[in-house]
């Protein structure tokens, strides 16, 4: 398992040198939705609380990044404000700023049962935009706001400063991008795998298939649910910042409703409760629009150019995506990381029965849960 | 003390209309205990077809085709979807009723483009006085219709076969279903009439004050979930007081505006979102809903 996982690093590890910026960048804007669509996953997923509120912790992520380490000064016809301090200070402030979103949000979202919560969440997103539509000196209001640079002790990942050749390739913008988007985004998804296989991770789980009975278990229900938005928030400020250095700057409309349904087809799509399957769907939510607008003269039906007839790419994208989340709680509620369970269970059947007492370790961490965790959110009330 | 007065009598009759939609959302989840997010884009079709076939066969035709279409459309995801994962988790419900909407709300909007379409209500935009106050004809009409279907609706419910199969599934569906109530008819039926419910709510969103249908009608009627919400999912009642609540809060933010510019401008769109995480944060079931309690 480890010669795997090792040479899916060294091959993500020299894709520079050899992919063109358009790739960079997707892997980049991936990274970002990866970590995440892996909060969200902990969330609804594990916990079992139906949020639609990741907009508004992306945005707080974001905002709260572009404040601390931009600069004031006038911009157009607003006065922006910004404290100017080094970017690494912004992004650590706009994870610890969204986790605070998340945490005093926490108190309302305990008290309510999952479908409350998952109407209730909507209200965030709405107030969200309304305060970054309404709070021009920090967001930079309708208009947006530029994002600056991220820099690590005076290396910054742009074009230059300091001017960089690898192996004849110029490392350029993307190219640093990618690795800080490989590195933060590995960072996550380690976390949040040993989380679930830890105390707390197994406490998530019980609490999502029954909290009366992970009461009983001496589970602190309310303490682990504010918990669990705590950490979950933490991941979209993350993915908020990373959506910022990604797309180079902020606007209103980048943190609607439909973002919150973007993630959260993401992570359905990717099989609720694995982290593996939430990477997979960040990676394709994120990726699939801007295929169709790369190839849209190749892909049937697909035009960038609207009013020409057929579908402009983001739409088609849309249809493609709400389609899959229909069909994958239909058809298969593991999502793709159930598809690759089953796959791989083809071909180790034999195996398994000869060792029935040693089963294969599986990447997505679900090889000690019991069989009824399979299916994600089962049976929270039966009888 | 005259603005109030508008301003109450244009919120009484936008809660009206508030209410039609909430109260379709709450029967949906007593009948098949969906939280249905396919709602919003399930008006926007009603309102669409109005404006569309109003061009070609006529406003009252168009009316009626338009409620048939929206009607149609809600029983199709029933039977196709909803149908078919009956005892699925409340979570993956809602989830599959989202992707239902990205659907259809992408190809709305993609027929809509960035017109407004403009449905032609033989009543215009002037303004009626009720008691020497104005208000327009559209809002007047509506909190008439409204009023008359509301109270239509609960005669329904108590009374006839259906209500009581209804109103006994969403007690115990199982005892229910024992009994001989079919639970998937029940359920359909619910879906048609919320999907009725919609359109009618539609026809008299897209009219005076506002200009028509537009891609942001869609944001105009989720202002209809925190009604349904903060009224008490399995209430109907609730959905009745939940959205006068939310359209009286909304007319109220949006007439003293200038009262309440340091909380931004726009600030009416985001009330009734507000008002129902302050309802939630003391009332977790809302306001008339069943509190859900758990034996051990």
């Amino acid at each position: 398992m480890w010669a795997a996982w090792s040479a899916v690093a060294v091959v993500l590890l020299l894709l520079p040198l050899y992919l063109d910026e358009f790739w960079l960048r997707l892997g980049f804007a991936s990274a970002g939705a990866v970590i995440g669509a892996i909060g969200l996953n902990l969330l609804v997923g594990t916990t079992g609380q139906l949020s639609l509120a990741h907009a508004f912790f992306l945005a707080v992520g974001a905002s709260t990044y572009i404040y601390v380490s931009g600069e004031s000064g006038g911009f157009g016809l607003s006065d922006l404000s910004g404290l100017g301090l080094p970017p690494v200070i912004g992004m650590v402030l706009g994870v610890l700023a969204a986790g605070l979103a998340g945490l005093l949000f926490s108190p309302i979202a305990a008290r309510l049962r999952g479908i409350y919560l998952g109407v209730a969440s909507l209200a965030l997103v709405f107030i969200g935009v309304h305060i970054l539509n309404s709070w021009t000196s920090v967001t930079g209001g309708f208009n947006g706001r530029a994002t600056p640079e991220f820099a690590i002790l005076g290396f910054t990942f742009g074009n230059s400063d300091p001017d960089l050749t690898v192996l004849g390739v110029d490392f350029g913008e993307a190219e640093r991008l990618w690795y800080l988007g490989l590195v933060l985004a590995a960072v996550g998804y380690v976390y949040a795998q040993n989380l679930l296989r830890s105390r707390p991770g197994r406490a998530l789980q019980t609490l999502r298939d029954s909290e009366a009975a992970a009461s009983v278990m001496g589970v602190n229900v309310q303490a682990y649910k504010a918990r669990a938005f705590l950490v979950s928030s933490m991941y979209a400020g993350l993915a908020g910042v990373l959506y910022a250095l990604s797309v180079g700057s902020i606007a209103p409309e980048s943190f609607g409703l439909l973002v919150s349904i973007q993630y959260l087809a993401m992570i359905v799509l990717g099989g609720l409760g694995s982290v593996g399957g939430a990477a997979l769907g960040g990676v394709f939510v994120t990726a699939l629009p801007l295929l169709f607008q790369r190839y849209a003269d190749v892909i049937p039906l697909v035009n960038s150019t609207p009013g020409e007839g057929g579908f402009v790419p983001g739409e088609a994208s849309r249809y493609l995506y709400g389609l899959a989340i229909i069909l994958v709680i239909l058809f298969e509620p593991a999502g793709l990381a159930g598809l690759a369970r089953r796959l791989r269970g083809l071909f180790r059947g034999d195996q398994r029965r000869a060792r029935p007492s040693r089963p294969t370790p599986d990447p997505a961490g679900h090889h000690e849960m019991p069989s009824t965790s399979d299916r994600p959110a089962q049976g929270s009330t039966t009888t | 003390m005259t603005q109030f007065l508008i301003l109450l009598l244009n919120g009484l009759s936008l809660g009206a209309i508030y209410a039609l939609i909430a109260l379709g959302f709450v029967i949906i989840f007593k009948a098949s205990e969906v939280v249905s997010f396919t709602h919003g884009s399930l008006l926007l079709l009603g309102a669409y077809s109005i404006a569309r076939l109003s061009e070609s066969i006529g406003f009252a035709a168009a009316v009626v085709v338009g409620v048939l279409v929206t009607a149609l459309a809600a029983l199709v995801v029933e039977r196709l979807i909803i149908n078919r994962l009956r005892g699925a988790p409340v979570i993956s419900l809602a989830i599959v009723t989202i992707g239902v909407d990205i659907i259809l709300l992408t190809e709305l909007i993609r027929r809509i483009g960035p017109d407004i379409l403009n449905v032609p209500h033989p009543w215009g935009g002037q303004s009626v006085s009720v008691g020497g106050i104005g208000i327009s004809e559209n809002r007047a009409i509506a909190m008439v219709v409204a009023t008359v279907l509301i109270i239509a609706f609960f005669l329904v419910f108590k009374y006839s076969s259906w209500g009581v199969a209804m109103r006994a599934s969403a007690e115990d569906g199982e005892t229910a279903a024992l009994m001989g109530i079919r639970q998937g008819r029940v359920s359909a039926v619910a879906w048609v009439v919320a999907g009725v419910l919609a359109a009618v709510a539609a026809l008299f969103l897209v009219g005076a004050p506002t200009p028509g249908v537009s891609a942001a009608s869609y944001t105009v009627a989720l202002r209809a979930f925190p009604a349904a919400i903060l009224g008490g999912l399995d209430s109907t009642g609730g959905a009745l007081v939940g959205g006068l609540l939310i359209g009286l809060a909304e007319s109220f933010a949006a007439g003293y505006q200038e009262n309440l510019l340091f909380l931004g401008r726009g600030f009416g769109d985001v009330v009734p979102f507000v008002v129902m995480i302050a309802v939630l944060m003391f009332r977790p079931s809302g306001l008339f809903g069943t509190r859900e309690l758990t034996r051990v």
